[in-house]
């Protein structure tokens, strides 16, 4: 038996509310007006897909950063930051995983992320690794004034595959590919090209999604009735009750898409999909998971009486109230490199990354990890050769220590207008952890107002640097408030 | 134990050339203004010179790397030039090295110059560092202004000032030298300004607002140093020596041990602590007459007046808002505006401080003459509250 063992996801907290973007567009695309409402998830300008997903991984995986159990890593994604550069092993330094972990980029269709969990699950099954790491994530760029700009959303999942302590049994699967093209993106394209919606949804969500769902119930000997949860994304409304209908599935099995408080999240939005499914079903019900592209893949679950033994730590639906609404359109823009600004000199800075020093650096540098001293217990960042301990400078003591999990405190702290930012004025300052250690960092996700001395910050993995002139993005760890609160009004938005 | 500097080094003559935009001047051009003046001061030629010490601090903009540039500027006669740079120290390094050559007895008489030009980046504020490749890394994206604030934040929850009241206090370290720099002919900013103008400025890095940092500017100063006895040969009267040179350097401890409140910086309590000791200064909030110390933002200067233990921990708030460092204070502080009114050309502030010193001390700042001081010291940091250095060097007269 082989099956889902944990599961997890994130959600960026910026939302930016919809109605402002349409009724900025409605002079040139009132045919938007209609999409105008609700809002979708908006990355903070340093993060992407992958720090999404290791976000998502962190929400799965909980407070034991010991991951030695993983051998395995899928990482599903169509908006991967590098072509050449494995994605999945920027996830696996930043999660600290094992040299040992076999790591899989999955890309290029929307059911990455359920080929990616199919991938995991029959190589666990297999024996060709005993805990897997599947996590999808996506951030698409869509062009101003699209329809796209408003149904797509960020966000990422994650699942841990294995053989004990299963939340959810793996009934089986089944896949169809069709070179069936609603949309596309080119190579070295940055957005994505839809022919007419009539066509998608007649000749493909209506003929193949049916295709897979008889795949799969047949191969597994399922009665349709006998499914309990539908998750399957699909921009058109009222085409997955049809659908259901078609196939002899219970409409009232169908989940909500999500789509009016976060948008479609792309390849990791089946997986969304499901990780929020999971956080309600019951032992013994049946979850069929859908995703179309280029073909479908189907999947079909059946939660187990330990269904309830897990919670992730914040789940799907923890991050979707964890919230900050955004009536700043154009933050959204600046964000995602949308439009062109002035940014001054002072972000004319090189910033060329020496390979060889992010080599010889990588666990701290990626995966936040310091020392602690053997002899004297004394924690610290960076690991060194000599230590810190201002009374006892031992030398050659220091084990390797994590802090990515650790919770600090802000000591100092400051909010520069001065130094080039993304989202100015840059907070940062002084982040001290009880058991030992600190680190002069970056703080995000924060307005003016908010931080504080002896503020309550988590780590979390975001995008650095980006070296425009080379195509490089460089990734460090920042200081989060760690308290999530719902509601908070974006300072811009005022 | 080491004998000290304490008199071994006296200073013959200091040179400061006019601070500001000076769009008019390469820094060839600045280097020679405060060397001209030093030598007049002196009253000696190039050939007496043994050796030189030279502070800049950015290679991108200004003078390049090496000692060759004021070697070249001023046509030394092919004597050794050591190039130093310590962050925003440098300029005390210089003078470092020239006091430490002629105490050793390897020079009878060295020359310190510092420089920096720093108006040729095409913005305000320091030009942007590139700090090798780890540091980018992982240090957070900071200015100057940035890092310093942060003292501002740690002071508040240690002494549980107000952000209000704290904020009023900085604002009167600002007023206080915009005061002395209106009087300084050699100063960039020569404005007094209002604590309501400071308070009311716009935001840099809170909480320092326009007002609480330092100008930006182009400057060099000059020190030409020799044991007292030449200076007595030739022909000085009044003495002016050195009577401690104390310099202390972050070791990791603020940035990454977690017994540094954020507060203060340790660096200068330990220089200082140093300082006062090879001086024989036991009480310095009776015995300094007065002080130039690295005010590169107003909360730098506030909470300095503590780890240079004049003002009580805890206690410089008040002794600000009482005018204890006025010009007409117990201790006053940047009498000839600071770094506030001087700006900051990185290589030339921890010279440019003793040249007050030196001129206060033989009586000729004019407008800004303080009656009899003794003793003055100058405070000259580098780098950021969890990284620096910080040099504490003490002036006076011969026989005080």
């Amino acid at each position: 038996m082989v099956g889902l063992t944990g599961y997890g996801g994130y959600v960026p907290n910026l939302r930016l509310n919809r109605k402002v973007v349409a009724s900025t567009h409605a002079w040139i695309a009132p045919n938007l007006m209609g999409k105008g409402k609700g809002e979708r998830s908006v990355g903070n300008w340093d993060e992407d897909a992958v720090t999404m997903a290791v976000e998502a991984c962190r929400d799965c995986l909980g407070d034991d950063d010991d991951r030695s159990h993983i051998d395995a890593l899928y990482f599903a994604s169509t908006t991967m930051p590098f072509a050449d550069r494995l994605n999945s092993g920027i996830i696996a330094s930043a999660l600290t995983l094992e040299t040992g972990t076999q790591a899989v980029d999955v890309a290029n269709t929307q059911r990455a992320g359920t080929s990616a969990l199919i991938e995991a699950l029959n190589k666990v099954e297999a024996g060709g690794a005993s805990h897997a790491l599947v996590v999808a994530s996506d951030m698409r760029k869509a062009r101003a004034a699209s329809a796209q700009e408003l149904d797509f959303g960020d966000g990422a999942a994650c699942f841990t595959v294995g053989k004990d302590n299963i939340l959810a049994e793996f009934v089986g699967s089944h896949s169809v590919t069709h070179d069936f093209v609603d949309h596309f993106r080119g190579d070295h394209e940055e957005f994505d090209y839809n022919w007419e919606e009539r066509w998608v949804r007649d000749e493909g969500l209506a003929k193949i999604v049916p295709e897979a769902i008889q795949g799969v119930l047949s191969k597994t000997g399922v009665a349709p009735g006998d499914i309990n949860h539908i998750v399957m994304p699909c921009l058109f409304p009222r085409v997955p009750q049809s659908i259901a209908k078609t196939c002899g599935l219970n409409p009232e099995a169908l989940h909500d898409t999500l789509a009016a408080v976060a948008g479609d999240t792309g390849a990791a939005h089946s997986s969304v999909l499901l990780a929020k499914a999971l956080e309600t079903a019951k032992a013994g019900e049946k979850i069929l998971v859908l995703h179309f592209g280029q073909g479908c893949d189907a999947l079909i679950f059946s939660a187990t009486d330990k269904i309830n033994s897990f919670s992730p730590r914040h789940g799907i639906s923890g991050w979707l109230a964890h919230r900050r609404e955004e009536t700043n359109y154009m933050k959204y823009l600046t964000f995602r490199g949308l439009i062109e600004w002035e940014k001054g000199m002072r972000a004319e800075k090189d910033n060329k990354t020496a390979l060889t020093t992010l080599y010889r650096n990588n666990d701290m540098i990626m995966g936040l990890v310091g020392g602690r001293c053997t002899e004297t217990g004394v924690i610290q960042f960076p690991r060194s050769r000599i230590s810190i301990n201002p009374n006892n400078p031992t030398v050659d003591t220091q084990e390797p220590y994590k802090f990515a999990e650790k919770v600090g405190k802000i000591l100092s702290w400051s909010a520069d207008a001065l130094t080039f930012s993304m989202a100015p004025p840059n907070h940062f300052g002084m982040v001290t952890f009880e058991e030992g250690g600190r680190i002069m960092m970056d703080i995000t996700d924060v307005v003016p107002g908010e931080v504080e001395s002896g503020m309550d910050v988590r780590m979390v993995f975001r995008i650095k640097d980006v070296d425009e002139q080379r195509g490089f993005k460089r990734y460090f760890w920042k200081a989060a408030p760690a308290e999530l609160s719902a509601g908070a009004q974006s300072q811009a938005a005022e | 134990m080491a004998s000290g500097i304490k008199d071994k080094v006296a200073i013959l003559g200091m040179g400061c050339s006019k601070f500001g935009e000076r769009w008019d001047a390469n820094p060839e051009d600045l280097m020679v203004e405060a060397y001209l003046e030093a030598m007049q001061d002196a009253g000696i030629d190039a050939t007496q010179l043994d050796a030189a010490w030279f502070s800049t601090h950015i290679d991108e903009v200004g003078t390049g790397k090496g000692g060759t540039p004021l070697s070249m500027a001023l046509r030394l006669p092919n004597i050794a030039v050591t190039r130093v740079e310590n962050f925003c120290a440098s300029g005390s390094e210089a003078f470092r090295g020239a006091v430490y050559a002629v105490a050793a007895g390897a020079a009878d008489i060295a020359l310190a110059v510092g420089i920096e030009k720093l108006k040729d980046t095409g913005y305000g504020g320091l030009p942007v560092a590139n700090p090798g490749t780890l540091t980018p890394q992982v240090a957070p994206n900071g200015s100057a202004p940035g890092n310093f604030a942060q003292l501002a934040s740690a002071y508040r929850a240690k002494h549980n000032v107000s952000k209000e009241d704290l904020k009023r206090a900085i604002a009167h370290v600002s007023v206080k030298s915009h005061d002395n720099g209106a009087k300084n002919p050699k100063a960039h900013l020569r404005k007094p300004v209002t604590e309501e103008q400071v308070i009311n400025a716009p935001m840099i890095a809170e909480p320092l607002g326009l007002f609480d940092c330092c100008g930006v500017s182009d400057g060099a100063a000059a020190a030409i140093v020799t044991t007292p006895e030449i200076a007595k040969s030739l022909g000085k009267g009044d003495i002016i020596t050195v009577k401690a040179m104390q310099l202390a350097l972050s070791n990791g401890l603020e940035s990454q041990h977690n017994s540094w409140d954020g507060s203060y910086f340790h660096t200068a309590r330990v220089a200082a602590k140093k300082a006062y000791a090879e001086a024989g200064i036991s009480k310095p909030r009776e015995q300094v007459s007065m002080m130039e110390v690295h005010d590169c933002f107003s909360v730098t200067e506030l909470v300095t007046m503590e780890d240079l233990f004049i003002s009580p921990e805890g206690g410089a708030v008040k002794d600000v808002m009482d005018g204890f460092y006025d010009s007409d204070g117990q201790v006053p502080c940047q009498i000839d505006g600071g770094l506030k009114c001087f700006g900051h050309p990185i290589g030339a502030s921890g010279l440019r401080m003793l040249y007050e010193m030196y001129l206060q001390l033989l009586g000729r700042a004019e407008e800004r003459q303080l009656p009899n001081p003794s003793i003055g010291m100058t405070h000259n940091l580098g780098g950021s509250p969890s990284t620096n250095v910080c040099s504490v060097c003490i002036i006076g007269a011969h026989d005080a």
